[in-house]
Formats: structure tokens, sequence, C-alpha cells
């Protein structure tokens, strides 16, 4: 597999990336050791950005430590909790600390996490944060304003030195009813400079399939999202809580009996990738703490 | 309209404190229209305070009590009432309770309802908000019903992935933006129009929306186009 987004993508080879989370805490060793499990195995390894609004260290920190460890990371940058000036200057630092595989969320609200009093920003969104990361990459920014010496409009303004190189990624939902404006959203990300994509939980290949058929020939590769199924409980908040997803009835059954819980999600999850893999690019790995599993679950696909 | 919605009692108690003459001031424009500050909700807050053991030492309930002029006008006209006065509660928006106190200088003023919003009213007691007053409408991109207005991220390029059947994920109650304007759009032959349209005029520019507001500008003379 190769390492980084824009090699993996060059490669042509089917592609494989992860996910993990930093903690609340300012410790991030076990995030490290479950990044591990990736190794090897994946492109890259997505860092959430204090995903589900609930407060937690930054996604930049993580993907530091994950670079400090030789794994490869994917910043995620939500424009939830920054205006236009930190977004532009934290893709700069991460430029500067050698993180250029960057996913572009628009982000949840603040009222779904553990600070919902919090004022959302959400000045950009993912499709104007892809635009000024590509701007970036041409060595000038989103600055807009007027000289007021010699009343010009300024419209962009050159960065010191050799611009940053960024491979953009964006997300969509393909479960989402109605299907049509995901896929007019994700035709704006592409055109805005995305280069691959990974979309929410799938486990319907029936209606993944419909979504592929309906977005049509795009330029660049759809990784199917992979959320790791760890009990009946879990299955069942996500059906209840996550729009767009589904998760069927026998996969929740499969899940009942605790000794062979494991087992059977392994094997169950394989079968979804194996499912997937005709009709998309690639797939991301989502296993919200059970990454120690996804070695098994890539190498049972045959991946 | 601006919408508004009354204060718990409690809290209007809790700064009148130290103050026992008050002299209460509704609305007639939009807090009458919703119900937290028109005569019947004026003499309600007077009931209420007097058995909390205050003096209600008038009140009054301009046409439009943002209108800095009239509201003094109307409050002149009970100038001894307004002289005994120790503190006004304004049954109104914020810029209802600012309008008093710009003519009432050395009394204390307190708003007695919270200013929601910028409001359609779709029927008798059913009030929501349409717009932000961004200083920069976007609406005609739109098909006429404004994202930033109705779209808690207030996106410009389309919708986020966690509506579910139409309804938006923050408040499953109400519909996403999105599946509305593309709804209108088809209805209007507008679609292709929004679609390409969407998010082309760039980030938003917030600077033309710098508090505080200021619009100062020539009245036209009565009677001259």
């Amino acid at each position: 597999m190769p390492v980084g987004m824009r090699e993996a993508i060059d490669s042509g080879q089917f592609i494989i990336t992860g996910e993990v989370a930093p903690p609340k805490g300012c410790h991030l060793e076990h995030m490290v050791e479950e990044a591990e499990f990736y190794r090897g195995r994946v492109a890259g390894i997505n860092v959430t950005d204090i995903q589900s609004s609930v407060m937690r260290a930054s996604s930049l920190v993580g993907c530091l430590k994950l670079k400090e460890a030789g794994l490869p990371p994917v910043l995620q940058m939500v424009c939830r909790d920054r205006n236009r000036l930190a977004l532009q200057s934290e893709l700069l630092s991460a430029c500067a600390l050698g993180i250029t595989d960057v996913l572009c969320l628009t982000g949840d609200y603040t009222t779904l996490g553990d600070h919902p009093q919090a004022k959302p920003v959400f000045d950009l969104d993912s499709v104007s944060l892809l635009k000024a990361a590509r701007r970036l990459m041409e060595g000038r920014d989103m600055a807009y304003y007027k000289n007021a010496r010699t009343g010009e409009i300024v419209d962009g303004e050159a960065l010191d030195g050799a611009p940053p190189s960024f491979c953009l990624g964006c997300v969509v939902n393909p479960g989402a009813v109605p299907m049509e404006p995901q896929i007019y959203k994700l035709l704006k990300k592409i055109e805005a400079g995305a280069e691959f994509c990974q979309t929410q939980a799938v486990y319907d290949p029936a209606l993944f399939e419909e979504f592929m058929t309906r977005l049509g020939d795009v330029p660049i590769p759809i990784l199917a999202g992979i959320v790791v199924l760890k009990s009946p409980m879990m299955a069942k908040y996500m059906n209840a809580n996550v729009a767009g997803v589904k998760v069927p009835d026998w996969m929740i059954a499969e899940l009942e009996d605790k000794e062979t819980r494991v087992a059977k999600s392994i094997e169950m999850h394989a079968k979804l990738v194996q499912d997937l893999k005709p009709m998309c690019q690639g797939v991301h790995m989502m296993p919200l703490g059970w990454d120690k599993h996804v070695p098994a679950i890539l190498d049972l696909a045959g991946l | 309209m601006i919408a508004s919605s009354k204060k718990a009692f409690e809290e209007i108690l809790r700064m009148l404190e130290g103050h026992e003459r008050i002299f209460i001031i509704g609305c007639g424009d939009c807090a009458t229209q919703c119900q937290t500050g028109g005569e019947v909700e004026v003499e309600e807050m007077k009931q209420q305070l007097e058995d909390a053991g205050k003096t209600v030492t008038g009140t009054a309930v301009p046409d439009v009590t943002c209108n800095v002029l009239d509201t003094a006008r109307v409050l002149r006209q009970q100038k001894e009432a307004v002289e005994q006065t120790d503190a006004f509660l304004v049954l109104s928006c914020g810029t209802g309770v600012q309008s008093v106190a710009d003519s009432q200088e050395s009394k204390p003023v307190f708003p007695g309802v919270n200013s929601l919003f910028s409001a359609i009213t779709k029927r008798k007691g059913q009030v929501y908000e349409r717009c932000v007053c961004c200083s920069d409408c976007v609406v005609g991109d739109y098909a006429g019903i404004c994202p930033m207005a109705r779209c808690p991220k207030g996106q410009l390029h389309g919708p986020c992935g966690g509506y579910d059947e139409g309804k938006c994920e923050v408040n499953p109650e109400q519909d996403c933006v999105w599946a509305l304007i593309i709804e209108r759009a088809t209805k209007t032959g507008q679609l292709e129009q929004v679609l390409e349209h969407m998010g082309s005029q760039g980030a938003k520019n917030w600077q033309a929306d710098t508090h505080p507001g200021e619009l100062v500008f020539e009245p036209r003379r009565a009677g001259k186009l």
C-alpha cells in the first residue's frame, strides 16, 4: 500500500484509510498505539477534529504525533471552531510540519456536542475551505480588502516562499434522503479541488451502488466508509441518531451473542468490504476503538 | 418583525431589586403580535409586580416603541407618573428598551422580554426566523429562501450530510433548508441557476455586517417624491 494520499491516488490501487481520535486529555500515547494497527496497511490515517463537537485535543497535534511515529496522518479540518484567518493559518502550520493530506469538512453543529453553549463559527464551509486551501497552493491567501492608499481591491496576498502542497479530501453521505443534494454538493467539492472523497458509514451495498450510479463518473476516488459495529446497542444507536445510516436487522442479530461477537463483526465487515470493492476506489475504516481488529477485517477481505 | 419571548418573572424581580416604583412600557407592534408586550401583557405584568409588592407608577404601549421620538412623546404625556418612577420595565425587543433609555437619561431601564430573531408571521402564533440581516442579501441565488437564516451552519454551497428525510439534524422538527431550496427552485424553474450560482459569491463578506450598524440618510420631504 503506497503511503500518503497523493501516492495512493497516483498508484491507481484500491485505497485504504483509517481513522483515530485524539483524547479529551493531553496524553496521546493511546491514540498512537491504536494507529499502530494500521502500519503498512493504509495510505493515510484521519485524525478527527473535535468530532461530534465533543471537546478534545486537536487534530493537528494528533497528526504530528502520528508523523513522529512514522505513520501517515490525514488532518481533518472542520469550519465550526475557526474563522478563515485561523483555518488558513492552520493549513500553513500543518504544511510546515510536513502534514499535507487534509480532509475538509463543514463540521458537526455545536449543540450536538458537550459544549452546546459555545459560539459556532462556520465562517467558511467545506467547499470554501477547499477553495481556500487550493488558493494557498497557488501561493496566495483569501485576503480581500481595499488598499487604503491606492483605493484598489486586493484579492489575495502572496505567501512568503514556495507555496504549500496539499492533497485535499472531502466527505459525502451516500445514504442521505434525499440523495440529490448530496450529489450536487459533492460535485461542488470536486470543482473546488477535492482529490479524494471518504463517505459516511455504508451498510447497504445496493443503496451504495445506487448512489455511485447516480453520481456517475467523477475524476476522484470514492472511499466507502466502514464504521465497525461493536454491539447491537451501537448499531441501534446509529440507526436512531446518524442521518442516512441504516444498519440492517440481520447485522444487528449477528452481534447478539457476546461470545462470538468479535469474530462475527470481523466476518461481516470483511464481507461488506468485499461487496463494496467493485463499486468504489477504496475504503475508509472507522473502527471507533476497535482498531486492533482492522488488520483481521482487511486480511479476510483479501486486501 | 422582531420575535420575542417573555423573561421569567424571577429574573425580572432580580433585575428590579432596589427599585420599588416601576413604569411598564409595552410595544404596539412586534411585542403585541408576539403576545409579550401588548396591552394585555402590560396589564398582567402590572398585576404581577403589584402582587410582588412593587408600586406601578404608570403604563404605556407606544405604537412602535423603537421609534425614539414617538416613545418620548408618549412618556411626556404621563410626565407626573414618570417623575415618580424609579425604573422602567420595557416589554419590547432590545431596541425598544434602548429607545426608552435614549429619552429617559436619568432613570434605569430593564428588559422584560428576550429578543429572538427577525421573523415572518405565517399566522397568529406561528412566527419563524427568515432573515439574519447579514447586510448582503443572497436570497436571489437561492430561489428566494435564505440559507444564512435557515441552515444552522449558514452554509452557502449546499447541505451537510446530516439531514434525514429532508429534516435538519440540528432540529429534526425543522425542514432542511436545502431540501426547501431545491424543491422551490424546481417549482420556479430556477434549479439550474441555483445549482450553478450556489456559493459562487465566494465566502460570505462579514465586513458588511460589522456592528453597530448605522443608516443615516436625507429623509424625503413630505409631499415630494
